[in-house]
Protein backbone atom coordinates (compact mmCIF):
# COMPACT_ATOMS: atom_id res chain seq x y z
CA UNK A 1 0.00 0.00 0.00
CA UNK A 2 1.43 3.30 -0.79
CA UNK A 3 0.72 6.58 0.90
CA UNK A 4 -0.85 8.72 0.76
CA UNK A 5 -4.08 6.99 -0.25
CA UNK A 6 -5.97 9.46 -3.83
CA UNK A 7 -8.41 8.55 -5.79
CA UNK A 8 -12.07 7.26 -4.55
CA UNK A 9 -10.40 5.21 -2.23
CA UNK A 10 -9.56 8.68 -0.75
CA UNK A 11 -13.27 9.81 -0.55
CA UNK A 12 -14.28 6.60 1.09
CA UNK A 13 -11.79 7.54 3.48
CA UNK A 14 -12.99 10.84 3.75
CA UNK A 15 -16.64 9.64 4.86
CA UNK A 16 -14.76 7.44 7.52
CA UNK A 17 -12.43 10.07 9.12
CA UNK A 18 -15.31 12.56 8.82
CA UNK A 19 -17.41 10.10 10.73
CA UNK A 20 -15.20 9.52 13.08
CA UNK A 21 -14.52 13.49 13.79
CA UNK A 22 -18.38 13.89 14.19
CA UNK A 23 -18.95 11.25 16.65
CA UNK A 24 -15.38 12.71 18.87
CA UNK A 25 -17.16 15.98 18.50
CA UNK A 26 -20.54 14.70 19.76
CA UNK A 27 -19.28 12.65 22.56
CA UNK A 28 -16.92 15.60 23.53
CA UNK A 29 -20.12 17.28 24.26
CA UNK A 30 -18.70 20.31 21.83
CA UNK A 31 -21.97 19.92 19.41
CA UNK A 32 -23.66 21.63 22.59
CA UNK A 33 -24.41 25.09 22.21
CA UNK A 34 -24.29 25.13 26.43
CA UNK A 35 -20.95 23.95 26.27
CA UNK A 36 -19.35 26.44 23.89
CA UNK A 37 -20.40 29.24 25.34
CA UNK A 38 -19.42 28.26 28.81
CA UNK A 39 -16.38 28.25 27.62
CA UNK A 40 -15.98 31.31 26.60
CA UNK A 41 -17.44 32.44 30.08
CA UNK A 42 -15.17 30.14 31.31
CA UNK A 43 -17.82 27.83 33.32
CA UNK A 44 -16.88 24.81 31.22
CA UNK A 45 -13.76 24.16 29.88
CA UNK A 46 -14.56 21.38 27.92
CA UNK A 47 -13.33 23.21 25.11
CA UNK A 48 -9.84 23.99 26.04
CA UNK A 49 -9.13 20.37 27.53
CA UNK A 50 -10.39 18.71 23.92
CA UNK A 51 -8.43 21.01 21.50
CA UNK A 52 -5.62 21.84 23.58
CA UNK A 53 -4.78 17.73 24.01
CA UNK A 54 -5.42 17.33 20.63
CA UNK A 55 -2.89 20.15 19.63
CA UNK A 56 -0.82 17.99 21.90
CA UNK A 57 -1.57 14.85 20.88
CA UNK A 58 -1.83 15.19 17.09
CA UNK A 59 1.31 18.04 16.76
CA UNK A 60 3.89 15.42 18.24
CA UNK A 61 2.42 12.67 15.98
CA UNK A 62 2.36 15.01 12.66
CA UNK A 63 6.03 16.07 13.61
CA UNK A 64 7.02 12.32 13.76
CA UNK A 65 5.46 11.30 10.39
CA UNK A 66 6.86 14.56 9.12
CA UNK A 67 10.36 13.83 10.40
CA UNK A 68 10.24 9.86 9.11
CA UNK A 69 9.20 11.60 5.80
CA UNK A 70 5.28 10.39 5.91
CA UNK A 71 3.62 13.06 6.44
CA UNK A 72 3.61 16.64 4.19
CA UNK A 73 3.26 19.84 5.90
CA UNK A 74 -0.07 21.86 5.04
CA UNK A 75 0.54 25.44 6.35
CA UNK A 76 -1.98 28.15 5.90
CA UNK A 77 0.28 31.43 5.07
CA UNK A 78 0.60 33.98 7.63
CA UNK A 79 -1.60 37.12 6.20
CA UNK A 80 -1.48 38.49 9.74
CA UNK A 81 -4.24 41.13 8.75
CA UNK A 82 -6.55 39.07 7.69
CA UNK A 83 -6.02 36.34 10.32
CA UNK A 84 -6.45 38.94 13.00
CA UNK A 85 -9.45 40.27 11.68
CA UNK A 86 -11.03 37.48 10.26
CA UNK A 87 -10.62 35.79 14.10
CA UNK A 88 -11.62 38.31 15.80
CA UNK A 89 -14.63 38.18 13.39
CA UNK A 90 -14.80 34.58 13.81
CA UNK A 91 -14.92 34.73 17.94
CA UNK A 92 -17.97 36.89 17.69
CA UNK A 93 -19.59 34.83 15.20
CA UNK A 94 -18.67 31.56 17.34
CA UNK A 95 -20.29 32.78 20.71
CA UNK A 96 -23.03 34.36 18.97
CA UNK A 97 -24.26 31.20 17.05
CA UNK A 98 -22.48 29.47 20.24
CA UNK A 99 -20.79 26.74 17.51
CA UNK A 100 -18.13 26.56 15.61
CA UNK A 101 -18.56 25.47 11.56
CA UNK A 102 -17.38 22.03 12.52
CA UNK A 103 -19.54 21.61 15.77
CA UNK A 104 -22.69 23.67 14.10
CA UNK A 105 -22.89 20.58 11.34
CA UNK A 106 -22.48 17.89 14.28
CA UNK A 107 -24.99 20.05 16.43
CA UNK A 108 -27.55 20.20 13.34
CA UNK A 109 -27.45 16.09 13.37
CA UNK A 110 -28.44 16.17 17.21
CA UNK A 111 -31.72 18.34 16.22
CA UNK A 112 -30.55 21.72 17.16
CA UNK A 113 -32.75 24.09 15.09
CA UNK A 114 -31.21 27.09 15.99
CA UNK A 115 -27.69 25.14 14.87
CA UNK A 116 -29.46 24.66 11.19
CA UNK A 117 -30.65 28.40 11.32
CA UNK A 118 -26.83 29.34 12.06
CA UNK A 119 -25.54 26.72 8.84
CA UNK A 120 -27.93 28.79 6.47
CA UNK A 121 -26.11 31.79 8.00
CA UNK A 122 -22.72 29.76 7.30
CA UNK A 123 -23.90 29.60 3.60
CA UNK A 124 -24.90 32.99 3.76
CA UNK A 125 -21.17 34.25 4.68
CA UNK A 126 -19.60 32.11 2.50
CA UNK A 127 -21.73 33.51 -0.33
CA UNK A 128 -20.56 37.15 1.23
CA UNK A 129 -17.06 36.35 1.24
CA UNK A 130 -16.57 35.23 -1.99
CA UNK A 131 -18.44 38.33 -3.59
CA UNK A 132 -16.06 40.72 -1.54
CA UNK A 133 -13.17 38.05 -1.63
CA UNK A 134 -11.38 40.40 -4.52
CA UNK A 135 -11.54 43.51 -2.76
CA UNK A 136 -10.59 42.12 0.77
CA UNK A 137 -7.95 40.34 -1.15
CA UNK A 138 -6.33 43.12 -2.37
CA UNK A 139 -6.55 45.43 0.51
CA UNK A 140 -6.70 43.19 3.97
CA UNK A 141 -4.92 39.17 2.98
CA UNK A 142 -1.64 41.23 0.71
CA UNK A 143 -1.07 43.40 4.61
CA UNK A 144 1.49 41.69 6.58
CA UNK A 145 1.63 38.56 4.60
CA UNK A 146 4.28 36.84 5.74
CA UNK A 147 4.23 33.75 3.89
CA UNK A 148 3.50 30.12 5.18
CA UNK A 149 5.61 30.01 8.38
CA UNK A 150 6.05 27.74 11.29
CA UNK A 151 6.95 29.08 14.66
CA UNK A 152 10.18 27.16 14.73
CA UNK A 153 11.35 28.96 11.90
CA UNK A 154 9.98 32.64 13.18
CA UNK A 155 11.36 31.69 16.82
CA UNK A 156 14.45 30.39 16.16
CA UNK A 157 13.08 27.57 18.69
CA UNK A 158 13.32 24.13 17.55
CA UNK A 159 10.48 21.40 16.88
CA UNK A 160 10.27 19.49 19.54
CA UNK A 161 10.96 22.30 22.18
CA UNK A 162 8.05 23.60 21.41
CA UNK A 163 5.96 20.54 21.88
CA UNK A 164 7.76 20.28 25.57
CA UNK A 165 6.58 23.58 26.10
CA UNK A 166 3.26 22.93 25.03
CA UNK A 167 3.15 19.59 26.89
CA UNK A 168 4.31 21.29 30.09
CA UNK A 169 1.87 24.05 29.48
CA UNK A 170 -1.15 21.27 29.06
CA UNK A 171 -0.52 19.69 31.91
CA UNK A 172 0.01 22.59 34.00
CA UNK A 173 -3.33 24.38 32.83
CA UNK A 174 -5.32 21.07 33.26
CA UNK A 175 -3.99 20.58 36.89
CA UNK A 176 -5.79 24.01 37.75
CA UNK A 177 -8.73 23.77 36.01
CA UNK A 178 -9.42 20.16 37.46
CA UNK A 179 -8.85 21.49 40.59
CA UNK A 180 -11.04 24.51 40.29
CA UNK A 181 -13.70 22.31 39.05
CA UNK A 182 -13.29 19.73 42.45
CA UNK A 183 -13.72 22.75 44.09
CA UNK A 184 -16.42 24.00 42.53
CA UNK A 185 -18.48 20.57 42.77
CA UNK A 186 -17.67 20.68 46.73
CA UNK A 187 -19.41 24.30 47.14
CA UNK A 188 -22.70 22.74 45.64
CA UNK B 1 -28.93 20.31 41.40
CA UNK B 2 -26.51 18.57 43.52
CA UNK B 3 -26.08 15.17 41.85
CA UNK B 4 -24.09 15.40 38.18
CA UNK B 5 -25.70 13.15 35.76
CA UNK B 6 -22.50 10.59 35.59
CA UNK B 7 -23.39 9.42 38.32
CA UNK B 8 -26.85 9.08 38.39
CA UNK B 9 -26.56 7.20 34.90
CA UNK B 10 -24.28 4.88 34.90
CA UNK B 11 -24.33 3.66 30.81
CA UNK B 12 -21.69 1.57 28.95
CA UNK B 13 -19.14 3.18 26.69
CA UNK B 14 -21.16 3.37 23.55
CA UNK B 15 -24.18 4.55 25.14
CA UNK B 16 -22.67 7.24 27.46
CA UNK B 17 -23.67 10.88 26.37
CA UNK B 18 -20.34 12.19 27.05
CA UNK B 19 -16.89 10.73 26.73
CA UNK B 20 -13.63 11.94 28.74
CA UNK B 21 -12.71 15.33 27.17
CA UNK B 22 -8.97 14.60 27.37
CA UNK B 23 -9.72 11.11 25.86
CA UNK B 24 -11.74 12.96 23.12
CA UNK B 25 -8.53 14.94 22.22
CA UNK B 26 -6.85 12.43 22.28
CA UNK B 27 -8.76 10.55 19.67
CA UNK B 28 -8.98 13.83 18.01
CA UNK B 29 -5.10 14.06 17.50
CA UNK B 30 -4.39 10.48 16.46
CA UNK B 31 -7.04 11.24 13.94
CA UNK B 32 -5.30 13.82 12.68
CA UNK B 33 -2.49 11.42 12.53
CA UNK B 34 -4.24 9.39 10.06
CA UNK B 35 -5.44 12.18 7.98
CA UNK B 36 -2.34 13.72 7.36
CA UNK B 37 -0.70 10.25 6.72
CA UNK B 38 -3.09 7.94 4.75
CA UNK B 39 -4.83 11.04 2.74
CA UNK B 40 -2.44 13.79 2.85
CA UNK B 41 -5.27 15.96 3.91
CA UNK B 42 -5.72 17.76 7.10
CA UNK B 43 -8.84 18.20 9.09
CA UNK B 44 -10.99 21.26 7.96
CA UNK B 45 -14.39 22.19 7.65
CA UNK B 46 -14.61 25.21 5.92
CA UNK B 47 -13.00 25.19 2.68
CA UNK B 48 -15.68 22.50 2.06
CA UNK B 49 -18.55 24.80 3.07
CA UNK B 50 -17.06 27.49 0.77
CA UNK B 51 -18.13 25.38 -2.01
CA UNK B 52 -21.52 24.49 -0.49
CA UNK B 53 -22.04 28.29 -0.47
CA UNK B 54 -21.13 28.27 -4.02
CA UNK B 55 -23.99 25.59 -5.08
CA UNK B 56 -26.47 27.24 -3.24
CA UNK B 57 -25.57 30.82 -5.12
CA UNK B 58 -25.37 28.83 -8.34
CA UNK B 59 -29.14 29.01 -9.33
CA UNK B 60 -28.71 32.54 -8.91
CA UNK B 61 -25.34 32.91 -10.32
CA UNK B 62 -25.31 30.63 -13.17
CA UNK B 63 -22.72 28.15 -14.08
CA UNK B 64 -20.35 30.88 -15.64
CA UNK B 65 -20.42 33.27 -12.37
CA UNK B 66 -19.28 31.43 -10.53
CA UNK B 67 -16.30 30.56 -12.89
CA UNK B 68 -15.69 34.29 -13.01
CA UNK B 69 -16.17 34.98 -9.45
CA UNK B 70 -12.07 34.52 -8.45
CA UNK B 71 -12.98 33.16 -5.19
CA UNK B 72 -15.04 30.41 -6.38
CA UNK B 73 -13.56 29.92 -9.21
CA UNK B 74 -11.00 28.30 -7.26
CA UNK B 75 -13.48 26.37 -5.05
CA UNK B 76 -15.95 25.23 -7.39
CA UNK B 77 -18.58 22.93 -5.62
CA UNK B 78 -17.82 19.22 -6.53
CA UNK B 79 -17.94 15.74 -4.49
CA UNK B 80 -14.62 16.02 -3.45
CA UNK B 81 -12.63 14.60 -0.16
CA UNK B 82 -13.44 18.13 1.72
CA UNK B 83 -17.52 18.09 1.45
CA UNK B 84 -17.55 14.02 2.11
CA UNK B 85 -15.51 14.49 5.42
CA UNK B 86 -18.37 17.18 6.45
CA UNK B 87 -21.29 14.69 5.47
CA UNK B 88 -18.71 11.81 7.50
CA UNK B 89 -19.05 14.79 10.35
CA UNK B 90 -22.73 15.32 9.97
CA UNK B 91 -23.70 11.12 10.34
CA UNK B 92 -21.16 10.44 13.15
CA UNK B 93 -22.75 13.02 15.24
CA UNK B 94 -26.03 11.46 14.11
CA UNK B 95 -25.40 7.92 15.30
CA UNK B 96 -23.06 9.30 18.21
CA UNK B 97 -26.49 11.22 19.55
CA UNK B 98 -28.62 8.18 18.44
CA UNK B 99 -26.65 5.67 20.60
CA UNK B 100 -26.45 7.35 23.73
CA UNK B 101 -30.23 8.87 23.07
CA UNK B 102 -29.14 12.25 22.80
CA UNK B 103 -31.08 13.05 19.41
CA UNK B 104 -33.51 15.96 20.77
CA UNK B 105 -34.90 18.82 19.08
CA UNK B 106 -33.40 22.08 20.62
CA UNK B 107 -34.53 25.79 19.48
CA UNK B 108 -33.43 27.84 22.49
CA UNK B 109 -30.62 26.36 24.29
CA UNK B 110 -30.64 27.05 28.10
CA UNK B 111 -28.12 29.30 28.68
CA UNK B 112 -29.40 31.56 26.11
CA UNK B 113 -32.80 31.18 27.78
CA UNK B 114 -31.10 31.91 31.04
CA UNK B 115 -30.17 35.31 29.82
CA UNK B 116 -32.03 36.61 26.88
CA UNK B 117 -36.00 34.74 27.00
CA UNK B 118 -37.52 32.51 25.72
CA UNK B 119 -37.98 34.00 22.30
CA UNK B 120 -37.07 31.47 19.87
CA UNK B 121 -37.26 34.48 16.81
CA UNK B 122 -34.81 36.53 18.57
CA UNK B 123 -32.64 33.07 19.05
CA UNK B 124 -32.94 32.44 15.87
CA UNK B 125 -31.77 35.49 14.55
CA UNK B 126 -28.53 35.52 16.21
CA UNK B 127 -27.98 32.18 15.56
CA UNK B 128 -27.77 33.29 11.44
CA UNK B 129 -26.08 36.82 12.01
CA UNK B 130 -23.39 34.92 14.31
CA UNK B 131 -23.00 31.92 11.56
CA UNK B 132 -23.05 34.94 8.88
CA UNK B 133 -19.85 36.04 11.03
CA UNK B 134 -18.19 33.03 12.07
CA UNK B 135 -17.92 31.84 8.22
CA UNK B 136 -16.76 35.40 6.92
CA UNK B 137 -14.17 35.31 9.70
CA UNK B 138 -13.21 31.82 9.35
CA UNK B 139 -12.53 32.25 4.98
CA UNK B 140 -10.92 35.67 6.09
CA UNK B 141 -8.05 34.51 8.35
CA UNK B 142 -8.03 30.98 5.75
CA UNK B 143 -9.55 28.91 8.13
CA UNK B 144 -11.69 27.84 11.28
CA UNK B 145 -11.29 26.17 14.40
CA UNK B 146 -10.59 22.95 12.93
CA UNK B 147 -8.38 23.89 10.13
CA UNK B 148 -6.57 26.98 11.91
CA UNK B 149 -7.14 26.27 15.10
CA UNK B 150 -6.42 22.18 15.45
CA UNK B 151 -4.45 21.47 12.13
CA UNK B 152 -2.60 24.75 12.17
CA UNK B 153 -1.69 25.19 15.57
CA UNK B 154 -0.82 21.31 15.65
CA UNK B 155 1.54 21.82 12.63
CA UNK B 156 3.23 24.99 14.57
CA UNK B 157 2.14 27.39 11.82
CA UNK B 158 1.94 30.65 12.85
CA UNK B 159 -1.23 31.32 11.25
CA UNK B 160 -2.67 28.29 13.39
CA UNK B 161 -1.63 30.35 16.82
CA UNK B 162 -2.45 33.60 15.68
CA UNK B 163 -5.84 32.31 14.81
CA UNK B 164 -6.49 30.73 18.36
CA UNK B 165 -5.33 33.10 20.24
CA UNK B 166 -6.97 36.13 18.76
CA UNK B 167 -10.47 33.96 18.16
CA UNK B 168 -10.22 32.60 22.21
CA UNK B 169 -9.45 36.93 23.07
CA UNK B 170 -12.21 37.92 20.52
CA UNK B 171 -15.00 35.24 21.92
CA UNK B 172 -14.05 36.19 25.85
CA UNK B 173 -15.05 40.00 25.09
CA UNK B 174 -18.15 38.75 23.40
CA UNK B 175 -19.15 36.55 26.06
CA UNK B 176 -17.94 39.04 28.62
CA UNK B 177 -20.28 41.57 26.52
CA UNK B 178 -23.00 39.40 26.23
CA UNK B 179 -23.53 37.15 29.28
CA UNK B 180 -21.59 40.31 31.64
CA UNK B 181 -19.19 39.00 34.37
CA UNK B 182 -19.22 35.65 35.76
CA UNK B 183 -20.95 35.75 38.88
CA UNK B 184 -20.54 31.70 40.43
CA UNK B 185 -17.68 29.69 39.80
CA UNK B 186 -17.55 26.51 37.86
CA UNK B 187 -19.46 23.56 37.92
CA UNK B 188 -22.89 25.05 39.10
CA UNK B 189 -23.44 26.20 35.37
CA UNK B 190 -21.99 23.19 34.11
CA UNK B 191 -24.67 21.05 36.28
CA UNK B 192 -27.53 23.15 35.21
CA UNK B 193 -26.90 22.75 31.50
CA UNK B 194 -25.89 19.06 32.07
CA UNK B 195 -29.72 18.78 33.73
CA UNK B 196 -31.60 20.77 30.69
CA UNK B 197 -29.25 18.58 28.27
CA UNK B 198 -30.57 15.14 30.18
CA UNK B 199 -33.83 16.39 31.01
Amino acid sequence: MTLPITGTASLVLAVVFGFLFGLLLQRGGVANYNTIVNQFRLKDFTVLKVMFTAIVVGGIGVLLLHQAGHAAYHIKPANMLGIVLGAAIFGVGMVTYGYCPGTGVAAVATGSVHALVGFAGMLAGGILYALSFHWVNEHILSVAALGKVRLPEVTGIADWIWFVILAGMAAIVFGIIERMERAGRRRL
Amino acid sequence: MNETTETARPASFVRRSRWNPYLVGIGIGLLSWAVFAVVNNPLGVTTALSQWAGAVAEPVMGAEGLKTNPYWAKHLPRWDYGTLFLIGTFFGALVGAWLSRDVRIEVVPAVWRERFGPSVAKRLAVAFLGGVLAMYGARMAGGCTSGNGLSGSMQLALSGWTFFLTMFISGLLTAWVMFGRARSGIASDVSAAQKEHNS
